[in-house]
């Protein structure tokens, strides 16, 4: 399932609500990520994020068909917001659920990498100096690169 | 007209989020369309910009008509 939102969500929520439809796996692991509160040292009040979204659905909805191509998989659930956000609000929420842990792991892991690079999300910090655009880092590149 | 949509720093770059233009006749691709407009805007020429037609990521001279929504992306930062 997936599902992109400008409102604020309980990560707590999503993973009792999936949890709920996949009676029987083994195993479900989740990421949450998190506007933080400080920036390369420069504290954040909000974080903006603006999305294309003609391109956002069909392209997260491609790297959860993938994740469930690679790996052996009983359901997903990819949460992703947009607009601006406060410092530890959550950004998104993703979750996979397998009957054994490493597919669960691993679907979760690709799925965030993915995101980070591929999906049509531009972040700018606002703070008491300013406001400035955060783009890609070079690890996270990297990381989407160990997936092929 | 076409519809040229800028995104991220590129708004700041540009000045705004969204320009209609009419494409010369010698414009027929993702390339020289970024060559042209590269010439009143520099930060398009940058290599990790990328340019998607009607919401789609394809080659990278892919063919641009007039009537075509075309986005200018710089690097993308989800998650």
């Amino acid at each position: 399932m997936i599902r992109i939102e400008s409102g604020p969500f309980d990560p707590g929520a999503e993973l009792a609500a999936f949890a709920a439809r996949v009676p029987g796996a083994g195993a479900i692991a989740s990421f949450t990520g998190l506007v933080r509160a400080a920036s390369d040292g420069d504290t954040v009040t909000v974080l903006e994020l603006e999305h294309y979204p003609a391109l956002t659905g069909k392209t997260i909805a491609a790297i959860g068909e993938e994740a469930s191509t690679r790996f052996p998989l009983a359901g997903l659930v990819i949460v992703h917001r947009h607009g601006a956000m406060a410092p530890g609000e959550p950004i998104v929420f993703v979750a996979a659920a397998a009957q054994h842990r490493r597919a669960a792991f691993g679907a979760v892991d690709y799925m965030m990498d993915r995101l980070k690079t591929e999906a049509p999300f531009w972040k700018r910090e606002h703070g008491p100096g300013g406001a400035r655009w955060i783009e890609a880092r070079p690890e996270d590149v990297e990381d989407r690169a160990r997936w092929g | 007209m076409a519809r040229l949509l800028f995104f991220g720093r590129l708004r700041d770059s540009v000045g705004t989020d969204a320009l209609t233009a009419t494409l010369p006749d010698h414009i027929r691709d993702t390339e020289s369309l970024r060559a042209w407009l590269g010439a009143e805007y520099p930060a398009l020429l940058d290599g990790s910009i990328r340019i998607a037609v009607n919401a789609e990521l394809g080659p990278a001279a892919a063919a641009v008509a007039d009537r075509d929504e075309i986005a200018f992306l710089p690097p993308m930062s989800g998650g």
